[in-house]
């Protein structure tokens, strides 16, 4: 437990030595998709493997140094989730990638005893091998600051943080800064609100520094409920620590000695090992009374989120972690006077949370490096969909779509080419090719009709229907309306329903100018941030896309042959056989033909459920 | 008032959680997770020892999707149809475990308390989409196939 700043320093020092020394460290990617893939089975091998050939090896990172153990560590996600599962040896930053259990024979004797790389295992694009970690272009075109360490150390172990220099920025906002320096510091790094809206943080804190109520809180919003997205989650799992730290910074700058996180329910593990940072920081004195023999105070509480997407509004967020039904309220007042049991509330998103830390160590002047001036910074995104190299990827803002998609994405997954990308969730819009140069920041996306949002980047290529993806998230948005206000309960379920008519090939005249009304209401009239942007997705397809919904509507066909009410399904009489194995498996009876002749289908009894498509023997049914 | 109805495992959450309206959530989530649903009997009597209204706990138990009021089945499979999954032809792999544990959008559990199908909207593993994930696992990069040997191998497994 330390008691006063000396102490906190030497321990840093200590781990800082203790990891330094280690001869080589072994990491194991313990994210939810290298777990999934098995990389928990392939640590225990790992480990198994060395203590039979009387390897010292070392799991929890030892007090003081010793130069012939290897160290062990179960890290936090690499972001390259599509290569699953990951293994990185330090330090010669080795990556091996799709690594399985019978691998781990060759990798305990040839690199954790020789220091040589395993080829096979390394990444192999365009006929290069890339070795190390920082050649693999997903890697090299990143920059990863917040997620910097993340690859490097045990993900569970406060040791490493500290090892990897934690903690130094409550040490320098308790010892060396005053609260309004704190504020004054994150104002001028013009540090914005990475949940969505832009907001700057230092204004946000500002207001709640000046309230005159004693009683303050700082709220953490981990209720990421985009569909798409996971930058929260992996933060939460993987650096508690240096999000809590970001949250204790901004306690000392408004005068909070309560926090609370709300995590979403869905995330099992972000809530076991915020529990776990939360048990380790107490112990070691840097949360709870008289922090470092300071005046200072801090304690923090977990709420479980039990599956509600309005919730991630601020106002509903609040009303849940009170304990009530989680519905936004009208403003004003704001979050910043009336916000959590009515005190005055400082709400900041997880990914803000964990710049904080780096601003108050590296200065506003360093963060204002990275990017553009009017959003500096990086911010992550989640790169999922139809592209390449799904993952976690992290890059400063104003990095253009082209890069992202193309050279950390490594470009569209298949045949299919490039359609669009589905940004900001529900609650953003489609960028296409046009937008390719754009880049990415708040008010860029902002004048393109788009928005970052908490930062899911969905590719779809061309199979992808934009008018079936504009009915997805209405569906999605419709779902999660809590109730309360008319335009946003009714509205969407209208919206929702012309989208779902004109899918089923039942759209009719004057239904897009229907939605684009409809669409123009709701936006000006809804309560709050979810009704206001819940038809932007469909405004925005229709923008882009106006041709798609034309052709679903006049001549019901979708071009992207997604629409399975719109296909036709036709038997090619020179490849069918005449098995009848699909006229007995039609539900419908649709399907006539005599035995060994070609059989035909009557569109008017077809019900274009596909059946026949997935048993025929022949490939014979043509989908169009 | 249920006369069966064993109400020492409320008294043991409340003791631990305590009785205040704040943690109303936290309250009912312990019960859900020793139930796996949230039986009726509890309302009125945590409307007693909380000193909060009923229908304030019913309308939170009502608000959020992860409580049921209906018993759930021993496995809880919850299809991922997240936009990374949706785009991933999640829809083939919901069609596919309805149509093998013959559920519905309606009956959502089946007779023998097995099986609970749901769809959720997203995981936070769109990487690996499409994803299934059963009771805490997640079951990456599904397809038709998978999930019914999955299926095949829980039902071995009882």
């Amino acid at each position: 437990m330390f008691t006063n700043r000396e102490e906190l320093i030497q321990a840093r020092n200590r781990y800082r030595l203790s990891y330094e020394a280690e001869k080589r460290r072994v990491v194991v990617c313990c994210g939810t998709g290298c777990v999934s893939c098995g990389s928990l089975e392939i640590f225990d091998k790992l480990k198994d493997l060395m203590e039979k050939n009387g390897i010292d090896c070392a799991v929890e990172l030892q007090e003081d140094p010793h130069p012939d153990t290897i160290g062990m560590k179960k890290s936090g996600c690499h972001g390259f989730c599509e290569m699953a599962p990951l293994v990185r040896i330090d330090p010669e930053g080795y990556l091996y990638t799709k690594v399985k259990l019978e691998d781990c024979e060759e990798i305990v004797n040839k690199t954790i005893l020789g220091g040589e790389c395993v080829d096979r295992l390394a990444i192999k694009q365009d006929g290069k091998v890339y070795r190390t970690h920082d050649e693999v272009p997903f890697f090299s075109k990143q920059t990863r600051v917040v997620f910097d360490y993340c690859d490097r150390v045990n993900a569970t172990s406060v040791e490493e943080y500290l090892a990897v220099g934690g903690y130094q920025a409550l040490e320098k906002v308790l010892f060396d800064m005053t609260p309004e320096q704190i504020v004054e510091e994150i104002t001028e790094s013009n540090l914005r609100g990475r949940g969505g809206a832009g907001f700057q943080a230092g204004k946000k804190w500002s207001q709640v520094a000046r309230q005159k109520d004693p009683e303050k809180y700082v709220v953490c919003n981990g209720d990421e409920g985009d569909p798409g997205a996971f930058m929260d989650r992996s933060i939460m799992e993987d650096e508690p620590h240096r999000m809590i730290e970001g949250m204790m910074v901004a306690a000392r700058a408004c005068g909070a000695s309560e926090g609370y996180i709300y995590v979403r329910a869905e995330y099992p593990v972000a809530v076991a090992r915020l529990n776990l940072a939360i048990k380790q920081a107490t112990e070691l004195g840097l949360l709870g009374d008289n922090i470092l023999g300071t005046d200072f105070s801090f304690h923090l509480h977990i709420n479980r989120g039990a599956g509600a997407f309005v919730c991630g509004e601020g106002s509903a967020l609040t009303s849940s972690i009170e304990g009530k039904r989680g519905m936004p309220r009208t403003k004003p007042p704001r979050t910043v006077e009336h916000g959590l049991f009515d005190k005055p509330t400082v709400l900041n998103n997880v990914e803000t949370y964990a710049n904080v830390p780096l601003i108050i160590v590296n200065g506003a002047e360093w963060y204002k490096g990275i990017g553009p001036a009017n959003s500096p910074g990086t911010k992550s995104f989640a790169l999922t969909g139809n592209v390449r190299n799904t993952g976690l990827i992290e890059v400063p803002m104003g990095t253009t779509l082209r890069e992202v998609i193309y050279d950390i994405g490594g470009g569209m997954r298949g045949e299919n080419e490039f359609k669009a990308v589905q940004i900001g969730g529900p609650s953003g819009g489609c960028l296409t090719e046009e937008h390719m140069d754009l880049p990415l920041d708040f008010d860029s996306l902002k004048k393109a009709g788009a928005m970052i949002g908490s930062g899911g980047l969905v590719v779809m290529d061309s199979s992808t229907c934009m008018v079936e993806v504009a009915r997805f998230f209405m569906n999605f948005t419709q779902n999660e309306s809590c109730g309360k206000c008319v335009p946003c309960r009714e509205g969407t379920k209208r919206m929702l329903a012309i989208l779902e008519r004109i899918v089923a090939g039942k759209g009719e005249d004057g239904d897009i100018e229907l939605l684009l009304e409809l669409a123009d209401t709701i936006s000006h009239t809804a309560l709050c941030g979810l009704g206001k942007a819940a038809a932007n997705p469909v405004v925005s397809t229709i923008k882009s896309f106006r041709d798609e919904y034309e052709a679903h509507i006049y001549d019901k066909h979708c071009p992207a042959g997604a629409c399975r009410k719109l296909r036709h399904y036709t038997i090619d009489p020179t490849l069918c056989k005449g098995c009848t194995k699909c006229a007995r498996n039609c539900p419908v009876g649709a399907i006539q033909g005599e035995i060994r002749k070609p059989h035909t289908i009557d569109p008017a009894k077809c019900i274009k459920c596909g059946a026949c498509v997935d048993n025929c023997p022949f490939k014979a049914i043509k989908e169009g | 008032m249920s006369e069966s109805f064993d109400f020492s495992v409320l008294d043991r959450i409340l003791d631990e959680i305590g009785c205040e309206q704040k943690s109303t959530i936290a309250i009912l989530q312990a019960v859900q997770e020793h139930y796996r649903y949230l039986p009726h009997e509890i309302f009125p009597y945590l409307s007693k020892r909380m000193g909060v209204s009923e229908a304030k706990i019913y309308g939170v138990a009502t608000f959020y999707e992860n409580f049921s009021l209906d018993p759930k089945g021993k496995y809880v499979i919850k299809v991922c149809d997240g936009t990374a999954c949706h785009v991933r032809k999640s829809l083939d792999i919901l069609e596919r475990l309805r149509s093998d544990l013959g559920l519905s959008e309606d009956k959502v559990t089946t007779d023998d308390f097995m099986f609970t199908l749901e769809t959720v909207s997203c995981l936070g593993a769109c990487s690996l989409a499409p994803v299934v994930m059963v009771n805490d696992t997640v079951h990456p990069t599904m397809t038709p196939d998978k999930v019914s040997a999955l299926i095949r191998e829980l039902r071995e497994a009882k």
